[in-house]
């Protein structure tokens, strides 16, 4: 049965995906490790983690994907359920520091004997395991999304006011967490981690593992993505972004498609986050800055709104030209993530994966072929 | 405060001005407190506050602070501040420098407790009977703070011999404020204390405040303690009543900032539909508009200089407006119906105009100055009014009238309107939709622009200046309800003012937090906002 779903969303775009994951969960590790320092097949644990990175915001993009390209809902708070199971994660991996933080304290976290408290607050209980961390993950983003969905759908909040209400959120919560007495951390977040399931956090098998975990997430995340998609369900869904209101006459209960897939797309954005930290070595507030939701929705749209396998593409394109640009051309790299957002938007409205099949449309003598990712008709006028 | 501040650069240009006039027939009184010990110190210092003149004040302030001294070679009295291991002297009367002395060759006039408390005695009343009118009532205050019992006396025939009005009363508070907190409380009648209670009752503040529960809980008397405790509530009551007022103007304050703010998304986004998220960087080009006049200003006509911001104001305007009709020539015209991918066009196009601002002006922030018209503040009743938040206000109101006027009486909102409405049937009546598109998108801007000007009195022109609003205004305008300026005008004074009465009590950041919270579960009560258009559309 389960067997059946994971294989009903599997084309041919999915193998070619799954194989290059397959790939890089092989070779990555095999550079790194086996392959000596000097040869020039060989791949610093650097950029290792730079990849691990970049295939982070690949699932986070994925996971937006889920809700923009299949329901048509454009989040522009994907980074808060991101950066919720980043503090999850972040939590455990500052539970781990142990006695060896620079106050010694073996129950409390630096920052919390720095503010003089006496105890942990309850909702740092059981962060000390990382079964618990690890369901945190899912369960709080997940349980966020939920809620904030159950309110929205049900009102029929659409569009761009539920864009707009989905920054006031990330909004919210970056405000909240900046908050020293909320108890993560404040301004600097989470940092200085050890270890994680008791091996270090700095080696460079534990770095390599991470890679290859945020790999096999990936891979499953895009599993379940295309099972969703090629299920009968995620037929209803494409129906809902392409005319929610004909759907709801014919009888669908659109909130519940609408909010399970949001929900899902969370729970994807959390484990991205909870990857993400121990590669990077932080968490902090400014993952939930408003900006930065909006930055993974370009991702999305330069891969190609609709398509799954764009959005890890785009995510991992983007990412490398800014930290090419950040490195080598600081000022230009706004004028360049601007320039994107304008041609993207205004000569790849299907993004890269679609260029070919736009290419096509443009042929004379030849009608475009019926993408998923047609124009909404909702959308016009709205 | 401020107030207090105020004073004091009067006492002190007072004492300076005057010094040069009186120095001579002081001379020899002052001379004469460094000799003679102690009884010739004191000798000196009554004669010093017979003499009645307020150019002796530095000096009996010198001796109290320790720092006059006797210079052994000829006599003189100096005042001496230590600077590293030698003195720096000066003259106590004239305070012009005398140059430096080792330590040694000075000897410090010492005083005594008696001493002290013949100098406050005698500061006091050189202060209250001090020829202007500041420095008696700065030197009221001080008696207030310091409720010194000594002073009575004095504080009592200043009072009698006082005619300005304002300084009597402060007088009087502070001679309330010695018997009721003093040894006379316990002798005095039932109607002194009431009258007592009565005048710190009416001076209203928190000092008050503090002083009357001070006496209520361990007054002279039980009739004290119940006549302080009647003020207290009665105070109490007052004090609440002028700070509700108070965070009613701050809300009012707050809410025509975002409503400047906000008044431009709400022809961009409200008239037209279009998600502008470069409308922040249409505020931040008005900010730096107005940088650059003032600068020419400053450069070539520094005497004109509070006219500057007259002349921002429409450069602003024309300025940001000229952007905004460029962006919605070259972009947004072919986005028409497509918000979602709008928002993401323009976002790009807000990185891209503040990294352009950053290369050109910097990252750093730039001076705006404020016309000498807008700096200052005037008291209404309990309130404290900055003349600047005044004006933006006002400027606030303004501008929504005028946009009122623009789209509801003009050739020009008759055909924004028009479009709005109905595209196709306009554009067959004969307006040029895609040319009314590009004016309002245009109108919009520059009203952002406008806004910019009155933001860089109260924000740091910065690259990032309109980040901090964009997000504010979407909220503004979603929870007034798209399309409705009356909407985003009563949606911006909502949320400025439940942002300010929420602040006392959750602090500023758990305020905005709730603030933010309230629009999202708002929304869901009422998708279209407050002020919903009205129609027939599934789905509008």
């Amino acid at each position: 049965m389960l067997l059946r779903f994971f294989l009903m969303g599997l084309d041919r775009k999915a193998g070619i995906v799954l194989a290059i994951l397959a790939f890089l969960a092989v070779v990555v590790p095999a550079m790194t490790l086996w392959v000596p320092a000097d040869s020039p097949f060989h791949l610093s644990i650097f950029t290792v983690s730079l990849l691990g990175k970049y295939l982070c915001f690949a699932l986070l993009a994925l996971a937006l994907d889920l809700v923009w390209g299949y329901c048509g809902i454009l989040s522009l708070g994907h980074a808060a359920f991101f950066a919720l199971g980043g503090y999850a994660m972040g939590m455990y991996l500052m539970r781990q520091i142990g006695p060896r933080g620079v106050y010694g304290n073996p129950l409390l976290p630096d920052f919390m004997v720095f503010l003089n408290w006496k105890e942990l607050p309850w909702y740092w209980l059981g962060f000390d395991h990382f079964w618990f961390a690890a369901l945190m993950v899912l369960v709080v983003p997940g349980a966020l999304a939920f809620a904030f969905g159950w309110f929205a759908f049900r009102s029929r909040v659409t569009g761009v006011y539920l864009s707009i209400i989905t920054q006031a959120l990330t909004f919210a919560l970056l405000l909240a967490f900046f908050r020293n007495d909320m108890g993560f951390g404040g301004n600097n977040g989470l940092t200085d981690f050890k270890d994680i399931l008791g091996y270090d956090i700095q080696a460079d098998t534990t770095r390599v593992a991470l890679f290859v975990a945020t790999v096999a997430a990936l891979a499953l995340s895009y599993m379940i993505a295309s099972g969703v998609i090629g299920s009968k369900l995620g037929k209803v869904l494409v129906a809902l972004r392409d005319a929610e209101s004909r759907v709801r006459f014919m009888g669908y209960d659109t909130e519940s498609y609408k909010l399970f897939a949001w929900t899902l797309s969370a729970c994807m954005a959390g484990v991205a986050g909870a990857l993400y930290v121990p590669q990077v070595g932080i968490i902090n507030p400014s993952e939930f800055a408003p900006a930065s939701s909006i930055e993974a929705v370009i991702w999305v749209a330069v891969g190609g709104r609709g398509t799954l396998a764009g959005a890890i593409l785009g995510a991992v394109l983007v990412n490398m030209g800014k930290s090419y640009f950040t490195g080598a051309l600081p000022e230009l790299w706004l004028f360049a993530l601007g320039g994107l957002f304008v041609a993207v938007t205004l000569f790849l409205p299907k993004g890269l994966l679609g260029l070919g099949a736009q290419l096509k449309a443009k042929l004379p003598g030849r009608k475009a072929s019926t993408l998923p990712n047609a124009q909404p008709a909702d959308q016009k006028g709205a | 405060m401020r107030r207090a501040l105020r004073w004091l650069m009067a006492v002190c240009v007072v004492a300076a001005t005057s010094t040069a006039a009186f120095a001579a027939d002081l001379r020899p009184l002052v001379q004469a407190l460094g000799s003679g010990g102690y009884s010739g110190t004191e000798k000196a210092l009554a004669q010093l506050s017979e003499a009645g003149d307020p150019a002796a004040v530095p000096a009996i302030e010198a001796l109290q602070a320790g720092d006059l001294y006797v210079r052994k070679a000829d006599g003189t009295v100096v005042v001496a501040r230590k600077a590293g291991d030698a003195f720096t002297l000066t003259d106590p009367l004239t305070r012009a420098a005398l140059g430096e002395a080792p330590a040694g060759a000075v000897e410090k006039i010492r005083i005594n407790n008696s001493l002290r408390r013949a100098i406050s005695a005698s500061l006091g009343a050189l202060t209250l009977m001090s020829p202007d009118a500041g420095v008696r009532r700065s030197a009221a205050d001080a008696v207030f703070k310091s409720r010194d019992a000594s002073a009575l006396e004095t504080l009592s025939a200043a009072i009698a011999k006082e005619q300005d009005k304002g300084v009597r009363a402060a007088m009087e508070q502070a001679r309330a404020a010695i018997l009721l907190t003093g040894e006379a409380a316990s002798k005095m009648t039932d109607a002194d204390i009431q009258s007592a209670t009565d005048t710190l009752t009416a001076r209203g503040d928190r000092d008050a405040l503090v002083l009357l529960n001070m006496v209520a809980g361990s007054g002279a008397s039980d009739v004290t303690k119940k006549l302080a405790a009647a003020a207290v509530s009665t105070l109490e009551q007052k004090l609440a009543f002028w700070a509700a007022l108070q965070n009613l103007w701050y809300g009012l304050s707050l809410g025509s900032v975002l409503l400047l703010a906000a008044i431009g998304l709400a022809v961009t986004f409200g008239v037209m539909g279009v998600i502008n998220m470069a409308h922040g960087e249409m505020v931040m080009i008005g900010a730096y508009t107005t940088f650059l006049v003032q600068e020419f200003f400053r450069a070539h006509a520094p005497g004109l200089f509070d006219l500057s911001i007259l002349v921002a104001l429409p450069a602003a305007f024309l300025v940001s407006g000229g952007v905004g009709i460029v962006i919605e020539r070259s972009v947004i015209r072919w986005l028409y119906g497509r918000p979602l991918e709008t928002l993401l066009a323009t976002w790009g196009l807000s990185l891209a105009l503040q990294q352009a601002v950053r290369s050109i002006f910097g990252p750093t922030n730039r001076e705006v100055g404020a016309p000498s018209w807008m700096s200052g503040a005037f008291e209404l009743g309990g309130l404290t009014i900055t003349y600047g938040r005044l004006w933006i206000v006002v400027f606030a109101f303004a501008v929504f009238a005028a946009l009122l006027v623009a789209l509801k009486r003009t050739w020009f909102g008759l055909s924004i309107r028009a479009v709005t409405q109905n595209r196709p049937m306009a554009n067959a009546m004969g307006i040029r939709t895609a040319r009314v598109d590009a004016l309002t998108f245009g109108l919009g801007s520059g009203i952002a622009g406008l806004a910019g000007v009155a933001l860089s009195q109260i924000d740091n022109v910065s690259p990032n200046l309109g980040q901090g609003y964009i997000l504010d205004s979407f909220m503004v305008v979603v929870f007034g309800g798209v399309g409705n300026l009356w909407g985003t005008l009563v949606g911006a004074l909502t949320l400025g003012t439940m942002n300010k009465f929420l602040e006392p009590y959750a602090g500023a950041v758990l305020g905005k937090i709730l603030v933010l919270i309230f629009i999202i579960l708002f929304i869901q009560r009422r998708p279209r906002g407050l002020f919903a258009l009205k129609g027939r559309a599934v789905e509008a």
